[in-house]
């Protein structure tokens, strides 16, 4: 079992890098997902793994009897689930967001805080054109 | 258990949900002077405490010390929660005049409490994952603040930032995970005494060196501080300010808590490492700033090669070198965030931060060209500031050690520092505006001139104030040095307490 885990978790791993090495940048998003879900097998599989019963305690003792489940990486993952959902959501926001005002996703694109030339931005020269109101982004723009 | 570590953590909390409830009336931002100024006091009181009685530490619910949610303090962690809630009060006296209400209305001061919050719970945390939990209050609330407003330039530098801290924040939770498959248990003060009985030394050393990618990138550490410069220069100037003054170092921070509390068993690799990777932070950090042309992204630059001598002090890993890393620290935070009060000054008055487009700020405003020279001259190191001292120490640690080339670099490096210093005050404060803009102070509304004067002028006080005596700052450093040299009243308070 622990075996199976570890290769999930390097296919896991391998297939994030290589998303996350995309210039687009939704496509780096969805290689974070799969790299933060490779990161919680790997908080469970750091606690682990057996066979136990749920970690209940019987009324009047103090601590459970027998092999138990560990419940502490449990917490940590839900923790990190959460968190990681809230960010995941704020990001794909986030760069919704930017596709609509820099009508681009392709990082090396993205040059208006850092330009080349200061003077490309006066005249426009990047060719960074606004996303048109009027036609809403599809996912064939962004390039995925 | 001790209340005044909680409070740091609850006023802000309870601050951000009034701030939000009245957003969009005028008492939101009173409500948030208040409550900031009510988190200097609780931070004054625990520092009181800490200094009278030493390592404080509480057990939250009452489950004991390793496996509960510990929250403790020792001098080190007390004066950042101190010098957190003055820059957060500079903050957000700043910003009455800086942030227009469109953005007050978006829940800015809010989201600013908030970003408190997670600092003082990130300086105060005694187990590593609450310090992940406290980072990601931290991140959340700063990727909220960095693109309040979403212009172009925001956007732009928002999606590095956030990208980045992101995979900073992954690295770190599977550091985390390995690090509890190794010991298991992740309370610090445990750690501390489980990572000694590891077989396993390499693989400990390979976790330490994933904590320090994830810290360096959150304290913008050479090879991985590109996300820095790329977006500090974007948002409102006080938020700039806030963030060049405390995020980056809540990473320094980080790294000096863990690689002398846990990760000290391969202090010959772990910290070699850090000492090379301090060298080249600083001397990248310093030629990017001599190569901007924009007074904040030139501002942005110097917080990376500034970073480089505090991580040069853990580095060294003796009790000067520390010392000097944590007089480093707080100096810098007072520091930082004054220049970049006084950048978004000279925007106001001058028009652009560009330094082709500024200018005649020393013959309309000396004022503020005095109070720019305070905070540049002590960045750079020019005694009496209080730079000079926190260079003087850091520098007279690594002469202790006979490293001529390392402290060689650290001088040159201040010396280029003052060097992009004078850049800003030659095409800024010296000749005449291009555009014939004759930039007055006394030409913005009363009220607006108290609000972003009053915390340059606070900033730069404290700053001479350290500078000229700073006999108890640097005792108050050295205690803190031996503290985090030898943890083991921190361990004992922690581990000891019960509820």
């Amino acid at each position: 079992m622990e075996l199976l885990l570890a290769i999930t978790l390097g296919i896991l791993v391998s297939t994030s890098v290589y998303l996350m090495l995309d210039r687009n940048v939704l496509r780096f998003l969805f290689g974070l997902v799969l790299l933060s879900n490779a990161v919680n097998l790997l908080i469970f599989a750091g606690g682990r793994l057996t066979a136990g019963a749920p970690p209940l305690i019987a009324p009047g003792e103090y601590a459970p009897t027998g092999t138990v489940a560990n419940a502490l990486p449990q917490a940590l993952v839900l923790t990190a689930i959460v968190i990681g959902f809230g960010l995941l959501a704020f990001t794909l926001a986030l760069v919704y967001r930017t596709f609509m005002t820099l009508g681009t996703v392709n990082s090396d694109e993205m040059r208006i805080a850092e330009p080349m030339d200061e003077k490309d931005l006066d005249t426009g020269k990047l060719g960074l054109g606004r996303a048109d109101p009027q036609q809403p982004a599809t996912g064939q723009e962004a390039g995925i | 258990m001790s209340w005044l570590l909680v409070y740091p953590i609850l006023i802000p909390v309870m601050t951000a949900v009034l701030c939000y409830l009245f957003r969009n009336t005028v008492a939101g931002r009173w409500i948030s002077v208040a409550g900031t100024t009510a988190l200097l006091l609780a931070s004054l009181m625990l520092m009181s405490e800490v200094l009278d009685q030493g390592v404080l530490a509480a057990q939250m619910s009452n489950w004991d010390a390793p496996f509960g949610i510990t929250l403790a303090a020792d001098l080190l962690g007390g004066v950042m929660v101190v010098i957190t809630a003055i820059t957060g009060l500079a903050t957000v006296i700043y910003s009455l005049s800086e942030i227009p209400e469109r953005l007050e209305r978006l829940g800015f001061h809010a989201l600013l409490q908030t970003l408190l919050m997670g600092v003082c719970g990130a300086f105060l945390t005694g187990d590593l994952f609450n310090l992940y939990v406290w980072f990601e209050v931290m991140l959340i609330s700063s990727f909220g603040l960095l693109v309040l407003g979403g212009t172009r330039e925001q956007l732009d530098g928002g999606i590095k930032y956030v990208l980045l801290n992101l995979v900073s924040t992954i690295m770190f939770l599977s550091g985390i995970g390995l690090l509890y498959g190794l010991t298991g248990t992740l309370n610090m003060a445990d750690l501390h005494l489980a990572v000694r009985g590891v077989e396993n030394t390499g693989l400990l050393t390979t976790v330490a060196v994933m904590f320090m990618v994830a810290f360096g990138v959150k304290a913008a550490l050479f090879p991985l501080f590109f996300w820095l410069p790329a977006s500090y220069h974007t948002p409102p100037v006080a938020v700039s300010a806030i963030f060049a003054g405390l995020l980056t170092k809540v990473g320094v921070y980080a790294l000096i808590r863990m690689f002398t509390l846990v990760f000290d068993q391969d202090v010959g690799f772990t910290h070699t490492l850090l000492l090379w990777l301090a060298v080249v932070t600083m001397v990248t950090g310093v030629l990017g700033a001599a190569a901007m042309n924009d007074f904040r992204r030139i501002l942005s630059f110097h917080i990376i090669s500034q970073i480089g001598y505090m991580v040069l002090g853990l580095a060294l890993y003796t009790p000067l070198g520390l010392m000097g890393a944590v007089f480093y620290l707080v100096h810098h935070i007072i520091v930082k965030a004054n220049l970049f009060f006084v950048a978004g000054v000279a925007k106001r008055i001058g028009g652009s931060t560009d330094l082709a487009r500024l200018g005649g700020l020393y013959a309309h405003a000396p004022l503020l060209a005095f109070l720019f020279l305070i905070p540049a001259f002590s960045l750079a190191g020019f005694p009496p500031l209080s730079g000079f001292w926190a260079k003087y120490v850091v520098v007279k640690a690594a002469l202790n050690l006979e490293m001529w080339f390392v402290a060689g670099v650290s001088l040159a490096v201040g010396l280029l520092t003052i060097f992009s210093m004078t850049k800003i005050w030659g095409a800024a404060f010296w000749p005449a505006h291009p555009d014939g803009l004759k930039p007055r102070l006394s030409d913005l509304p009363v009220g607006d001139r108290v609000a972003l004067m009053l915390p340059i002028v606070a900033l730069a006080a404290l700053t001479c104030i350290i500078g000229l005596f700073p006999e108890p700052f640097v005792q108050f450093a050295e205690r803190a040095a031996g503290q985090l040299l030898d943890p083991t009243e921190y361990v004992t308070t922690v581990l000891g307490v019960q509820p």
